[in-house]
């Protein structure tokens, strides 16, 4: 058994992180985040690595890209008026192939919001919070253990796919204190991104290999020397107006994370084999969604939880098939109706589909789904 | 061979050398206009690499948007083309995660001192080991003639049409007073002398910016009357002083002139060099513990 310590889901997201290896983190102080940085600037140095304060939270993110092109893992982590700021860069990495963990812990907004309270306000700029069509990983945390589990997930995705990861936790989660077990850190998977082992002078650096979607990485010093840019390129790296090339690449882009559907997306079914009501929740709110169904099942109604992991992309046939099995699903968020709307378009008419969002800066309480499962129509 | 260009004679012998050697002929010819002084101010670049012996392999030229920025892709090193106004934060990552590389930032007027005006001072202050080559044309060139934040007064712009209100900004000046341990002035003229202060930057340990004035005749010198490329860079050569002669001239005399070569240059301690003693410290203090 591993060790058992008492961990808070910030510490816990800043532990696994170095587990997966990260070595660099680029940061700006914010609120409910800023802890991630503290205890990045106190590990990373102990294991090595390295912490950098920038100016702001686009250097921050600018940053993070840079230290992944030189070969190191690297993450930042904010909160909601941090990510809107880092919306360019992140576009930037998931057309230039960077992989890297941007953390959000989520607070309520819009705009400066009420920083200290919990909200999940931000799932759709996730998806869809840069401009243009690109691909998305976003992974939920619900626990403190899961987050430690989950970051390292989340950094062995980005390096497997070269695409920046977004690790979306919450209020309730970044700041849960909770004991935890710590795993043996040689059953701890850790995958590295596949790097061009010695220069090869004429090697395209966006060559894909037959079958593959996702070109071998070389950091910048290794000896293979090319271009890297935030335009529309082709394996060469260098720009193209080419509208086939274009098309090209925005089509891989999409499927090295749409073909791997089954390796990335991943999802929580509780109590979901006889359940006639689920409860759709994720992130903080899995937490109240427990209790609720807990109580629900005492008074003898089948409720199940369906809690999506990853959050994007969104797990679909899941979910899908889930709804076909129960008459209702209750979707429970901190916002003001963000993944219901996904939900909708999944289940279709499948089954019912109720909303219960909580957007005043406090939190879905058991009772509060208990009441929303006792409502008949 | 010589190019006789008026009175302007410059020595062009070394130029194919310097393109076989640091440029990516198959990219070439730049999209630069005819006249622009940007392809004078990346063969200074490679000019002072070539002096000093640098690796390609081990050299790292980062940019941002606009004119400046497509220096990067002629280049034949390591290259990476960012976006707006981030080249120094991107910079910053890459030179913290590998300080033996040698970062040289190519950046112009607006995206240095407008957008990315807040990473140019805060790396200034962090003295981190970058070399920073600023195009300065005193235009947006990418977009079509717009007035930045070196604009002179006065000067006009497509989005200055009755003349430009702002003050403009003394980049060198601006990243000396944030903390720059070395700042420079060059020109389009001046290359030999530009060439030598960026070579110097660079061997510089900290953060190093040279400043120098290109020329935009296609956009800045058709809205302001300035004549053709030549007219120009005669302009910078009558209207140049040396900082020694800047010293003895009154701010009356120097209004309108250029002061060009080594404006600043200190000591101190780099960033990534000192983070590397923090983590040695760290170990050490460790391994007296077990």
């Amino acid at each position: 058994m591993g060790k058992v310590v008492l961990m808070q889901g910030n510490e816990a997201c800043v532990e696994g992180a170095l587990v997966a290896g990260m070595r660099l983190f680029a940061g700006y102080p914010i609120t409910p985040s800023t802890e991630i940085a503290e205890i990045s600037a106190v590990r990373l140095p102990q294991e090595g690595g390295k912490f950098i304060q920038m100016e702001d939270e686009i250097a921050s993110m600018a940053c993070a890209i840079g230290g992944s092109v030189a070969g190191v893992k690297s993450m930042t982590a904010t909160s909601g008026p941090g990510f809107s700021l880092k919306q360019e860069n992140l576009g930037y990495a998931a057309l230039a192939e960077i992989p890297l963990v941007v953390v959000d812990v989520q607070r309520m907004g819009p705009s400066t919001g009420m920083p200290t309270s919990p909200s999940q306000g931000d799932m759709m700029m996730a998806r869809w919070g840069t401009h243009g069509d690109h691909p998305v990983i976003a992974l939920c945390p619900s626990s403190v253990k899961e987050t430690y589990d989950l970051i390292i997930r989340a950094f062995n995705l980005s390096e497997r796919y070269r695409t920046p990861v977004l690790f979306m936790m919450d209020e309730i989660i970044g700041h849960l204190r909770e004991g935890m077990e710590l795993p043996e850190l040689e059953e701890v998977e850790v995958i590295d991104r596949k790097t061009v082992k010695y220069p090869e002078p004429k090697r395209l650096p966006y060559h894909i290999k037959k079958g593959k979607l996702v070109p071998e990485m070389a950091p910048f010093g290794m000896g293979q020397r090319y271009n890297m840019t935030g335009l529309i390129h082709d394996e060469s790296g260098f720009p193209t107006n080419s509208n086939e090339e274009a098309e090209k690449l925005i089509d891989r882009l999409m499927h090295k994370v749409s073909d791997n559907y089954a390796d990335i997306v991943k999802c929580e079914q509780v109590g979901m084999d006889d359940a006639d009501v689920a409860i759709f929740c994720y992130g903080g709110t899995m937490r109240a969604a427990s209790s609720a169904m807990d109580e629900a099942r005492k008074a003898g109604i089948k409720c199940g939880i369906f809690r999506p992991i990853t959050i994007w992309p969104f797990p679909e046939k899941e979910l899908l098939e889930a709804a076909k099995h129960v008459k209702r699903i209750i979707v429970a968020e901190h916002n003001y109706g963000q993944m219901v709307l996904e939900v909708e378009r999944v289940v279709k008419d499948a089954c019912r589909i109720d909303f219960l969002g909580r957007y005043n800066g406090t939190v879905i309480t058991p009772d509060d789904l208990l009441a929303k499962i006792r409502e008949e129509k | 061979m010589t190019v006789d260009t008026g009175d302007v004679s410059v020595k062009t012998k070394n130029m194919s050398n310097l393109i076989y050697k640091y440029m990516r002929p198959e990219h070439l010819p730049q999209i630069w206009c005819p006249g622009c002084g940007n392809g004078i101010i990346m063969r200074d670049i490679a000019q002072a690499i070539e002096n000093l012996g640098l690796s390609r392999n081990s050299t790292v030229i980062v940019s941002g948007i606009g004119c400046s920025a497509r220096a990067a892709g002629y280049m034949d090193f390591n290259t990476i083309h960012t976006t707006h106004g981030r080249a120094i934060a991107f910079a910053t990552g890459i030179k913290l995660a590998n300080p033996s590389l040698e970062v040289i930032v190519v950046t112009g007027d607006g995206d240095i001192s407008a957008i990315g005006g807040n990473h140019l001072i805060h790396a200034a202050r962090r003295n981190i080991g970058l070399t920073v080559v600023v195009m300065n044309n005193n235009i947006y060139g990418m977009t079509g003639g717009q007035y930045s934040p070196t604009t002179p007064t006065g000067a006009f712009g497509t989005t200055a049409p009755y003349g430009n209100l702002d003050r403009s900004f003394d980049i060198a000046g601006l990243a000396y007073g944030a903390g720059a341990s070395y700042a420079a002035r060059g020109s389009a003229y001046h290359v030999q002398q530009t060439t030598t202060l960026i070579q110097e930057g660079i061997k510089h340990r900290g953060f190093s910016i040279i400043d120098v004035a290109s020329i935009c005749p296609t956009y800045y010198g058709r809205k302001n009357k300035k004549g053709s490329a030549v007219d120009m860079l005669k302009w910078q050569r009558d209207n140049s002083v040396t900082v020694d002669q800047a010293a003895k001239m009154s701010q009356e005399e120097l209004k309108g002139k250029l002061v060009i070569g080594l404006l600043h240059q200190v000591n101190y301690p780099e960033f990534t060099y000192a983070y590397d003693q923090l983590i040695r410290r760290l170990f050490e203090e460790r391994e007296e513990n077990e």
